[in-house]
């Protein structure tokens, strides 16, 4: 036996819990290996925005301190960064219930370095998802808004984005395959809808417009407008958000334990 | 080499388990190397091929290899794994595209990445064909000749009676056999000695030393002992016996009998396991 091996118990433990960002390349190059994520999180959103966005009966009239055009860029960026989240979250649950993580277990990796790890990889995806739509915005010279205004609502889209890996982890583990993506994509649609992104809510029936406020898109699509808006700050948008949020987390953080407990 | 055999149920993967620090004893405490195993796992001392790890379909053999190998400090590097475990010549494929057995051989170079002292493999064989098996076994076999320790459950007794230098018999999560494959075989049930010998006198025979279990079937006497010299020479010298036969079991019989929960035919005496 040899001793160099055992005397390796002085062997150093990795920085970081293991997080590395050539790991993250990794998991970039994956994400980019599967075209669809891709497609339908930053292609689809540009193309939504160039069909919607640049109409001429309504792409120049006002809305709060911009255009009609810069606050349907906003919310392209919104559904394709919150696309980006969901299927990040998704993958991660994927990954737990394919016997990934167990893998994973017997590294070095700490579990805050893995969740950093997808954090980052989703972001990179929702980063992606809101340049090209706002670079379509600008080449196209109809998003009109003050230059802080395109900073704060992009900024906002990016990080708020976020929270719907929740969504994600929590539909991953409902339903623990590989075609998670398109149920996601199906969820999220109806969701924008609920949320006002693709109609604006004022073009909704009275009641539609009030069932329309408590779907999960609903409190972040009103609060990733407020820079552009500048109405009034409702507090039931950080409501809807963040019961929307409690939801998804104690949903998937269920569903987790009752995994746990079967294997 | 060690092999880890019992039945279905009996506590293979919970042990490795609990190496792994994957769960945790129920009571008692477990340590690797004298270290927790946690800690031992995070230093790369132990690294396991596990029944149910699962692999990224969509990365390539050598991403995957790469992906593993930038979370320990002190690695081997990743072609040399590959080569070890004779996958360098697929390492641009995909994993989703690849056979069971390569990637079985993925999972153990990835064991390999750490450079560990001791090597887990639970049932590192299941579902591989014959041809999978055997080049599976040639790379562990090479890997272990140059002094790690390598612990495999199995199910296949051909292989742990082949590979494995010593042998672990496990029963509802008690050891119940330890030594080489040829002391377990021994142990569970040595030799039967059978005879004709009208109007034997068992009691003589159960007293001969190493008689484990005496049976009477007509004028045949059937005498289970782990010395069948001395019982085949107390046969012939001292009684009327004739038509002597002497035959042993194999790893597969000893296997059964020291495992099944209902076999007090060839239920081993007490002193002898612990």
């Amino acid at each position: 036996m040899s001793q160099a091996r055992l005397a390796a118990l002085e062997r150093p433990v990795p920085a970081l819990g293991g997080f590395k960002l050539a790991i993250v390349a990794l998991e970039v190059r994956r994400l980019l290996r599967n075209r669809r994520t891709v497609i339908f999180s930053v292609v689809m959103p540009v193309i939504f925005f160039l069909i919607f966005g640049l109409n001429r009966a309504y792409a120049a009239d006002r809305f709060g301190v911009g255009n009609v055009s810069a606050q349907i860029m906003v919310s392209m960026a919104l559904y394709g960064a919150v696309l980006a989240n969901s299927n990040g979250g998704a993958v991660v649950s994927v990954e737990r219930l394919s016997g990934w993580s167990r893998q994973l277990r017997i590294t070095p990796l700490a579990p805050v370095a893995y969740v950093a790890i997808k954090t980052v990889t989703s972001m990179t995806l929702g980063l992606a998802a809101v340049v090209a739509v706002y670079v379509a915005g600008v080449v196209s010279h109809k998003p009109s808004m003050p230059l802080g205004c395109w900073a704060a609502t992009a900024a906002l889209v990016w990080v708020g984005s976020i929270l719907f890996a929740a969504f994600g982890l929590f539909v991953g583990y409902l339903i623990p395959s590989e075609n998670v993506a398109q149920l996601i994509g199906f969820a999220l649609l109806l969701f924008s809808f609920g949320g006002g992104l693709f109609i604006p809510l004022s073009q909704f029936s009275h009641p539609f417009r009030v069932l329309a406020s408590y779907t999960p898109l609903y409190g972040l699509n009103q609060l990733v407008h407020y820079p552009l808006g500048r109405g009034a700050f409702d507090w039931t948008w950080l409501a809807n958000l963040a019961v929307w949020l409690a939801a998804f987390t104690s949903g998937a953080a269920l569903l987790f334990r009752r995994d746990t407990a079967r294997h | 080499m060690v092999a880890f055999l019992g039945p279905n149920g009996a506590g293979k993967t919970t042990t490795i388990d609990i190496v792994l620090g994957l769960s945790s004893p129920t009571s008692g405490t477990a340590a690797v190397y004298g270290a927790d195993p946690q800690e031992a796992v995070r230093r790369g001392l132990v690294s396991a091929v596990l029944q149910n790890g699962g692999l990224l379909r969509d990365l390539t053999v050598a991403e995957t290899v790469a992906y593993v190998s930038h979370l320990f400090v002190a690695r081997r590097p990743p072609e040399e794994v590959l080569d070890r475990a004779g996958i360098a010549a697929i390492a641009d494929r995909l994993v989703g595209k690849c056979s069971g057995g390569e990637q079985q051989r993925l999972r153990f170079a990835m064991a390999l990445l750490p450079d560990p002292a001791l090597l887990l493999l639970d049932e590192p064989t299941q579902g591989m064909d014959v041809e999978g098996r055997r080049s599976f076994w040639s790379a562990i076999r090479q890997d272990a000749a140059e002094g790690r320790t390598v612990v495999f459950a199995t199910h296949y007794l051909e292989e742990a009676d082949a590979y494995a230098d010593r042998v672990v018999l496990i029963r509802r999560g008690e050891i119940v056999a330890d030594g080489t494959a040829a002391q377990v075989r021994a142990l569970a049930a040595g030799r039967t000695v059978r005879a004709t010998l009208p109007d034997a006198d068992q009691a003589a025979l159960r007293a001969l030393p190493g008689v484990e279990h005496v049976e009477r079937q007509g004028a045949q006497v059937r005498i289970r002992c782990s010395d069948s010299d001395q019982v085949a020479r107390y046969l012939l010298n001292h009684t009327a016996a004739r038509d002597l036969e002497i035959s042993s079991l194999g790893l597969e019989e000893a296997f059964v009998a020291l495992t099944s929960d209902d076999g007090p035919e060839l239920e081993p005496s007490p002193e002898r396991h612990r």
